[in-house]
């Protein structure tokens, strides 16, 4: 029919014959999915290979990790249930429940200085990092991490609805607070004076924090921190004391210690920088450390240390890495040589189509049996 | 209407015999008001006439309020009521039927200036035509009227016995409807009919947004989507951006609805146009004047053109035949392209419909799907008493039926618009999920458990801690939840925070629910249809058309199909039959190398010089040329037109070829060529000189064959009537006067017809099968047949040519082809009166009309004189016995669903491969439910087949030896365990063959029957059912599908293949020449059924492995990285925190991991085409499941687990107690769980190639470049985590840590991998092997070994097994 049509010269159709175009997809290796392409499969001596690989590198990781960690010297006291002790013998009082304790601290007029005495086990070589730990204190609860203003703390203008973030710490007396926000305001305050043998031993508290943070992250500007008014003020609301002041005469990102605190901890237990002792330290020497304890843990079983620390490459007093790269690189070529021991003992033929599930095979049945 | 009373005084001659009957004049103005007037006088004319109908005028009453019960119910009236309703119609026909006297007459008025039908218009009209009658139709009308007088006379003495018979007979018929012809009021009164308004879309322009908004809604996720949304818009649980958390709903939602719209806008205008095509339809003047489909109602008369469509179905009333046969075109509705014919009722056909009205009852069955059933009956007014005539399928055309060859029909509506056969049967879209998507979403509430469990923990720990901390959580420095203000800020005591905790872990971990998996899978499968589309093996040259992928959600069912449901006319075959080899008197002539294009008047193919002289004689002497073409034998035509007859028995070849013209039911008709060169039918069907061409239309496409190769060589058919044959004898036109036709029947298995010649003989010609046509030659003891038995030579030549045509038969049949015998007689004068008698009684009789027509046949059928045989080809498209061989091979089912003759479906199952000479066929041929049940009793009984078993087929399928999952066994004690009597019972079904047809399936797929069915069927090893009818295919699909619970594929390509399309798992249509609604209703549509064998084996295989593996890699992403957080948060006091910044949680699934996932998922490969093709039965790892099953998803959930604590726990230890805040972990963290997640893809990556490598190692380097971007970034919401991506990559410790936690994640799985490929090895590892390894370990050539293998190498001899290591 298409022929008969096709023959006749009609009018109607054009002089030349119509060209169908042909719908025939063309032919390219990709659509084809012919696309050349490395195939892997699992040999036993690829598998073998790999394992062995995975040692190789492992083991010797891992020693020199352990070897590192062990050249790193780490005291650590913990003090704020000592100084309460002192506190409480001192002045007499009683300070056993956590109401007592968090009066006590909150008092801004009871005595809260205390003085711990450290003896250097082995020598430190400089620098020695002076770090506060905190325990059980949960920097990484949403609620906290969460307020906070970014822009504020840049030294941006922000307008009182913006503040929203930082609640619940965001207005006092309908001014906003700078810098707003619940980390700001339970910024850690107890502050160390360290002699080493009777001598004044000096802190480098410079560089302490990022200077990402200090150059980018934190404006220069001045604060006005309820805390400041509130010290000032009777004691009546002291209730509000979360941390310490900011001294507003220094600018923000000058203040390095307020910068390493709202850098929020990523687990409950953790450290912070609070200082350089630029000088080595021998085997004997005493270090003693007037504390100022004045921030309050004590309503959440918080302890606090006091933590001297040389650092190596791979960071401080922790053999975890060391032990597990140890222990894996061991466990690869164990595993390595028991492979070795499979395809010993029960050699497969690989590609051999009688395994085939079809073909009812003996042969995978009697691997079968072997195991 | 009382003042329309006084002029409706009828003329005397009617009063005689209606003295009660004028106010029913009126039933045909509006029924609002008339209604009880017009009935109350009918009770009174009940009440006068008759005392045996005593009743009162209330009973009456409730007669009236009677059809209102029964159009709301749709019920027949209850026994009791019976009488009172029966008695309705009987009184309307009198009335209806003086209104019809008159309504030509005043049609003879109206045509002038037609006014409105007002009921004032037609009250005078009919009273003026009345007057006027005498004049102008007085001709027609007295003889109404006096039939008319002579009906109401005799039918008061005949009336209570013909009711009580109309009444047993109606109750025959359950839910029976009356269809008062050319009275659609009448009709439409008494029940609720739909109307011819047809309706496909899904949506209204009010009911868009709530239905399509709730059909979205059945996607679980976004219901799960909607909740987290709404969650987080309470400030207590604000974990992300309140607006920001509606986009992807927003977004998703709003793209699903235009693309619904849209699609339903297409239905809207394909609606609006069906509906408004016009149609002629009788109206109240007696004229026939065109209505819109919309507008047609049951019961009217509807009058349609040749090559018109039927708008709704009808039975016929007349034709343009004088012998009331019509031709249609049933493409739409069964598939079938030939014509058939169907029959108005001489009754009917005679009072001239075309012309005017008609009257009478049609009581017909509640509309049902069968279209090849209907059954009614007719009661016609006549002398005595109304004449019942009963209707059957033939009597009936069907909506949507072309009518072709008769220049036009009419018919009255019995069914239309939605109740129509061709609606019913249009089951609608189903919407299809994949299988794996269904069982995803069990595992999906597996993690919906996991996440209510891990969020409890959260809810729970919150509560207990703020329970704990009660008294001092204003002074405890990280909580505070006094504000400054004064007032508690977001704090609701203990129980509060444990519900706010419990809820914002929700939304914290909602990832644990990938919906980012939908979005990912809807890329996958576009990029697998894109690779299944460009398939250059699956494009067909000859239709020009390339594979077509119109679902997208269901590419990886492709990869599970277990049965397949094949069409035959079109699918496998190619739905064109060439009359291939002739025998004629034991001389074989199958040399048929010349093609005869008569239309063209080419010749094809090497012929002899001196034949070719022949052939072109041929040509030459044929005015009306056959259109199609036919192979010839030069020899035969060397015969046939040979001047001197040198044949020395031409007689013969002359009887033959006259056998194949005149001994079918095939029409001529004569197409010319028109003016724009199509070629168009001509509707005059007169012997008209002049050249065109003649097309062979009919019900049998092997009569096709035949009459199309008689032509070919010389003897065409020029024309066919009722009476009379015209054939074109090597150009001599000649006319056979038909005096009988005994059709085809599957009892006689032939067909014969009885001719008179232009000589004056008469013969009878025959073909048909050979069983039965082989028994009839050769003279019988009649004496009639004396003559013959005089020539001892004579019947020494008849036993020859039996035996050479023996053996050519089972020659031809060996080729597969199709074989009739031919056979012919000379019928003495009294053998042809003696048979005359018997025909013409058995052709007008009532009751067993096919049994004495049977009988009348079997008079003359018998001492034929064998002519010889021939040999049709049914060609079937290219490579489907090997695709058939292919799929079973990969343990697929194929079933043959066919409309076709069973004799037809079986020898097309021998020619594809599908039935053997040794298999055992069960052929269930029932028409009733008991003997169905008995049939397939007898059947499972005799081969030993018993329900299957549960434990059983659980086991097969544990040790995945058997391709079969379920094998019946036999529940003899004795061979209960035996192995023996296992396989013998194997074999055994292996070679049975179920035969079923589509009667025997109406009762087989009953409730009760369905489960004897389904496992008989699933016994055999081939299931062909033939003669189904639409729905019927869509049924044993459903019943496959809901028993075995297994995915079924349908394929087809007619418009009666669009049901079970539609019903399967997977509807593939084939783009053939049989119109497009296949391929509309399918998921797939492919040029030639042999690219199944690609598609399903290699597309399907890949495309199931690709999304099965994607998805539990997506369930393993998501929920490592929530438990990862997840062991994060018992580290901060329980409060839904993260040391991710926001940006990396919601990155993570979208950026990070998404790329690999979805490039892998498109185009990994886990095996070659080649492998794929050598072992088909590597498709089975799909239909078993293997890539994604419960256990999977539990292993990678215990894997998960691990990770995840690695995870964590890795960098806590290396962490612990140290300087590091917050965001430092979380990139620790994050750069972490991006490299785990990437390699742990990497590992199952099988080959790769660059994009892959590409995709792997730069989205692992875009997280890096992410986090040092958005770490360097001042943007205030960037702040927290800055700089501290650059920080933490100067510590080797932070490296340190990430090596030590992405191997010490992965080895686990690693070594799992390794003992699993070595001890387990799957089908698939074993393939991949040989595929790699297989030939390098003979060739020795190990630097090819990590590389495809080049073609030509591939190509080389299959490994032999066993290469010990």
């Amino acid at each position: 029919m298409a022929r008969t049509h096709l023959n006749d010269n009609s009018p109607n159709l054009l002089q030349t014959p119509p060209k169908i175009k042909s719908n025939k997809p063309k032919y390219t290796k990709f659509s084809q999915q012919e696309l050349a392409g490395c195939k892997p499969v699992m040999t036993p001596t690829y598998v073998m290979a790999t394992l062995m690989l995975v040692g190789a590198i492992f083991i010797p990781i891992g020693s020199i990790s352990l070897h590192a960690v062990g050249g790193v010297v780490e005291i650590v006291k913990r003090y704020e249930d000592v100084c309460l002790i002192i506190a409480s013998t001192l002045q007499n009082i009683t300070l056993s429940t956590i109401a007592q304790k968090v009066n006590y601290i909150q008092d801004p007029t009871t005595p809260k200085n205390c003085t711990i005495t450290l003896t250097i086990p082995h020598y430190m070589k400089q620098p020695v990092y002076v770090y506060y730990e905190l325990q059980n204190f949960y920097q990484n609860h949403r609620r906290y991490v969460k307020s906070r203003d970014d822009a504020q703390l840049k030294g941006k203008f922000v307008t009182s609805s913006s503040l929203a973030s930082c609640k619940p710490e965001d207005f006092l007396d309908n001014y906003p607070i700078v810098p707003c926000g619940l980390i700001a305001w339970s910024f850690f305050n107890d502050s160390y004076v360290f002699t080493l043998n009777n001598v004044s031993l000096p802190i480098n508290k410079t560089s302490i924090a990022w200077q990402s943070d200090i150059k980018v992250k934190f404006g220069a500007q001045p604060s006005n921190f309820p805390n400041n008014n509130i010290n000032s003020t009777n004691s009546s609301t002291n209730s509000w004391i979360g941390g310490g002041a900011l001294n507003p005469g220094v600018a923000l990102n000058h203040n390095e210690d307020f910068l390493v605190w709202m850098r929020a901890a990523a687990l409950p237990n953790f450290r912070k920088l609070w200082g350089r002792i630029e000088q080595n330290l021998y085997d004997g020497d005493v270090v003693t450390i007037n504390i100022l304890n004045v921030y309050n843990t004590y309503s959440f079983h918080g302890k606090k240390k006091i933590v001297l620390s040389t650092s190596s490459w791979i960071g401080g007093k922790n053999n975890f890495l060391g032990c597990a790269y140890l222990c894996i690189g061991c466990m690869c070529f164990l595993l390595a040589f028991s492979f070795f021991l499979m395809y010993r003992q029960w050699p497969r033929a690989l590609g051999d189509t009688s395994y085939f599930s079809w073909h009812n095979s003996s042969q995978a049945k009697i691997c079968l049996e072997h195991l | 209407m009382n003042k329309l009373a006084p002029p409706l005084d009828p003329p005397e001659e009617l009063i005689v015999g209606h003295t009660d009957l004028s106010p029913p004049y009126l039933h045909a103005s509006t029924f609002s008001a008339g209604t009880t007037v017009y009935h109350h006088t009918t009770g009174s004319t009940h009440r006068e006439p008759s005392s045996s109908f005593d009743r009162s005028s209330s009973k009456l009453q409730s007669d009236v309020s009677m059809p209102a019960e029964v159009s709301s119910t749709q019920r027949p009236p209850s026994s009791q009521e019976l009488p009172v309703s029966n008695d309705v119609p009987a009184n309307n026909k009198e009335e209806r039927q003086v209104d019809d006297i008159f309504l030509p007459a005043a049609a003879g008025i109206t045509t002038m200036a037609p006014p409105p039908l007002s009921d004032e218009w037609r009250g005078t009209s009919a009273s003026l035509s009345r007057r006027s009658m005498g004049s102008s139709s007085s001709s027609r009308i007295p003889r109404h009227v006096t039939d008319e007088t002579a009906f109401g006379s005799s039918r008061r003495g005949s009336r209570r016995v013909s009711d009580t018979r109309r009444l047993s007979q109606r109750e025959d018929i359950p839910d029976s409807r009356f269809i008062y012809i050319n009275n659609p009021d009448r009709t439409n009164e008494n029940y609720t009919m739909a109307g011819n308004k047809v309706r496909t879309s899904k949506y209204t322009f009010i009911s868009f947004l709530p239905r399509n908004l709730f059909e979205q809604f059945h996607r679980y996720a976004y219901i799960y989507f909607l909740i987290l949304v709404i969650l987080n818009q309470i400030p207590q649980l604000a974990v992300f951006g309140r607006f920001a958390s509606l986009i992807p709903l927003i977004l998703v939602l709003v793209i699903t609805a235009i693309k619904d719209g849209f699609e339903d806008w297409g239905r809207h205008r394909s609606d609006s146009r069906e509906n408004n095509r016009v149609a002629l339809v009788l109206d109240h003047d007696g004229q026939y004047t065109y209505k819109k489909w919309k507008h047609i109602r049951v019961g009217e008369m509807v009058k349609v053109h040749a090559n018109e469509t039927v708008p709704c179905d009808m039975v016929l009333l007349g034709t343009s035949d004088p012998s009331g046969v019509a031709y249609v075109e049933t493409l739409n509705l069964d598939g079938e392209s030939n014509l058939k014919s169907r029959y108005a009722r001489q009754e009917t056909s005679n009072q001239h419909p075309e012309v005017g009205p008609l009257t009478g009852l049609i009581v017909c069955k509640a509309p049902d799907r069968n279209i090849y059933e209907f059954s009614a009956f007719m009661e016609l007014p006549a002398d005595s008493q109304d004449i019942q005539i009963p209707l059957g399928q033939n009597n009936i055309i069907l909506r949507g039926c072309e009518v072709k060859n008769t220049s036009w029909v009419v018919g009255v509506v019995v069914y239309a618009g939605r109740e129509t056969k061709a609606m019913l049967n249009s089951s609608g879209a189903q919407s299809k999920r994949s299988k794996l998507e269904h069982y995803m979403n069990r595992e999906t509430g597996w993690l919906v458990v996991f996440l209510v469990v891990i969020c409890f923990v959260g809810g729970l720990g919150t509560g207990l801690w703020v329970a704990a901390n009660y008294d001092y959580l204003d002074i405890i420095l990280y909580y505070k939840k006094m504000s400054s203000n004064g007032g508690n800020y977001l704090f609701s005591g203990s129980v509060g925070e444990g519900i706010f905790g419990f809820l914002s872990c929700v939304i914290r971990f909602q990832i644990m629910i990938p919906l980012s998996l939908y979005i990912s899978m809807e890329l996958v499968r576009l990029g697998q249809s894109y690779f299944m589309i460009r398939d250059t093996e699956m494009y067909d040259a000859a239709s020009n058309s390339k594979f077509q992928c119109r679902a997208l959600n269901i590419n990886e069912d492709l990869g599970q199909i277990k049965y397949l449901f094949s069409d035959k006319t079109g699918t496998l075959t190619e739905n064109k039959m060439e009359f291939h080899t002739a025998s004629i008197d034991g001389v074989d002539y199958s040399n048929t190398k010349v093609v005869i294009e008569p239309a063209t008047g080419k010749i094809e193919g090497s012929i002899a010089p001196e034949d070719s002289h022949f052939v072109e004689e041929i040509l030459t002497k044929q005015a009306w040329k056959p259109k199609v073409g036919a192979k010839v034998d030069p020899d035969l035509v060397h015969l046939l037109t040979g001047r001197p007859s040198t044949a020395p028995r031409r007689d013969t070849l002359f009887d033959y070829m006259l056998v194949l013209v005149a001994c079918n039911t095939i029409v001529p008709t004569r197409v010319k060529k028109t003016a724009s060169g199509q070629l168009e039918m001509e509707a005059v069907n007169s012997m008209e000189d002049g050249s065109g061409f003649i097309e062979y239309q009919g019900e049998s496409p092997d009569e096709q064959a035949l009459v199309a190769a008689a032509a070919a060589y010389g003897f065409t058919l020029l024309e066919r009537t009722s009476a009379n044959i015209v054939v074109n004898v090597l150009g001599e036109v000649q006319r056979y006067e038909v005096l009988g036709i005994h059709e085809f029947d599957s009892v006689r298995k032939c067909m014969s017809v009885v001719v008179a010649c232009p000589d004056g003989m008469i013969k009878l010609l025959v073909k048909g099968a050979d069983s039965t046509v082989l028994n009839l030659i050769g003279p019988g003891d009649d004496e009639n047949t004396a003559e013959r038995r005089e020539s001892a030579e004579q019947l020494q030549w008849q036993a020859e040519v039996r035996e050479q045509t023996l053996k050519h038969l089972d020659k031809y049949a060996r080729e597969g082809l199709r074989t009739l015998v031919i056979a012919s007689r000379v019928l003495t004068q009294k053998e042809v009166e003696d048979w005359h008698f018997h025909y013409a009684k058995a052709s007008t009789a009532l009751h067993d009309r096919v049994g004495m027509l049977r009988n009348a046949a079997g008079l003359v059928e018998n001492n034929l004189v064998l002519l010889g045989a021939s040999g049709i080809e049914d060609r079937l498209q290219d490579g489907v016995p090997e695709t058939i061989a292919l799929l079973r091979e990969a343990g697929i089912k194929v079933w043959v669903l066919t409309g076709d003759k069973q004799e037809t479906a079986i020898s097309i199952g021998f020619s594809c491969l599908l039935l053997t000479q040794d298999m055992q066929q069960i052929i269930i041929n029932e028409s009733t439910i008991e003997s169905c049940r008995a049939a397939i009793a007898d059947a499972k009984r005799k081969y030993g087949i018993l329900p299957t078993q549960k434990k059983r087929k659980w086991f097969s399928i544990k040790h995945q030896n058997s391709v079969e999952a379920s094998i019946p066994t036999l529940n003899d004690s004795h061979y209960e365990n035996s192995a023996n009597h296992e396989e013998e019972m194997e074999r055994v079904h292996r070679s049975l063959a179920l035969i079923i047809d589509g009667n025997s399936l109406v009762h087989a797929l009953s409730k009760e029957l369905e489960q004897d069915l389904f496992e008989l069927a699933t016994a055999c090893r081939v299931v062909i059912c033939c003669r189904v009818a639409p729905l019927q295919k869509a049924g044993i699909v459903s019943l496959v599908k809901r028993r075995a619970r297994e995915m079924t594929l349908a394929v087809g390509d007619g418009a009666n293949d669009v049901s079970m399309i539609q019903m399967a798992d997977v509807g593939v249509g084939i783009s053939g020449q049989e119109g497009r609604q296949a391929v509309m209703a399918s998921d797939f549509a492919l040029g030639q059924f042999r690219f199944l064998k690609r598609l399903l084996l290699l597309h399907g295989h890949w495309n199931y492995q690709r999304l099965a593996y994607m998805v539990l890699y997506n369930f393993y992403r998501n929920a490592v990285f929530v438990m990862m957080l997840f062991w994060f948060i018992l580290y901060s006091a329980f409060s839904p925190s993260s040391a991710l910044t926001d940006w990396n949680l919601i990155f993570f699934s979208l950026l990070y991991t998404a790329v690999p996932t979805i490039v892998v998922g498109i185009l990994d490969k886990d095996l070659s085409h080649k492998t794929l093709l050598q072992y088909p039965q590597l498709y089975t790892v799909g239909q078993r499941g293997e890539t994604y099953n419960q256990l999977l998803f539990w292993v990678t959930m215990i894997d998960t687990l691990w990770q995840s604590l690695v995870l964590f726990y890795v960098p806590y230890f290396v962490y612990r107690v140290s300087e590091v805040d917050l965001y430092s972990l979380g990139f620790l963290f994050c750069m972490a769980v991006v490299i785990v997640v990437n390699i742990h893809l990497a590992m199952d990556i099988n080959r790769w190639t660059w994009i892959e490598h590409a995709a792997i190692w730069l989205s692992t380097l875009a997280t890096f470049i992410c986090q040092l971007v958005m770490d360097a970034l001042t943007i205030a919401d960037l702040l927290p985590n800055h700089w501290v991506s650059f920080h933490m990559c100067g510590e080797l410790r932070f490296w340190f840590a990430l090596l030590l936690t992405v191997i010490l994640a992965l080895l686990p799985r690693f070594c799992i991998k390794i003992l699993k490929q070595r001890i387990w090895p799957s089908d698939i590892h074993i393939a991949r092997e040989v595929e790699i390894l297989g030939h390098i370990r003979h060739q020795s050539q190990p630097s090819l070994e990590l590389h495809e293998l080049p073609p030509s190498m591939a190509n080389s001899s299959p490994p032999s097994a066993a290469v010990s290591v």
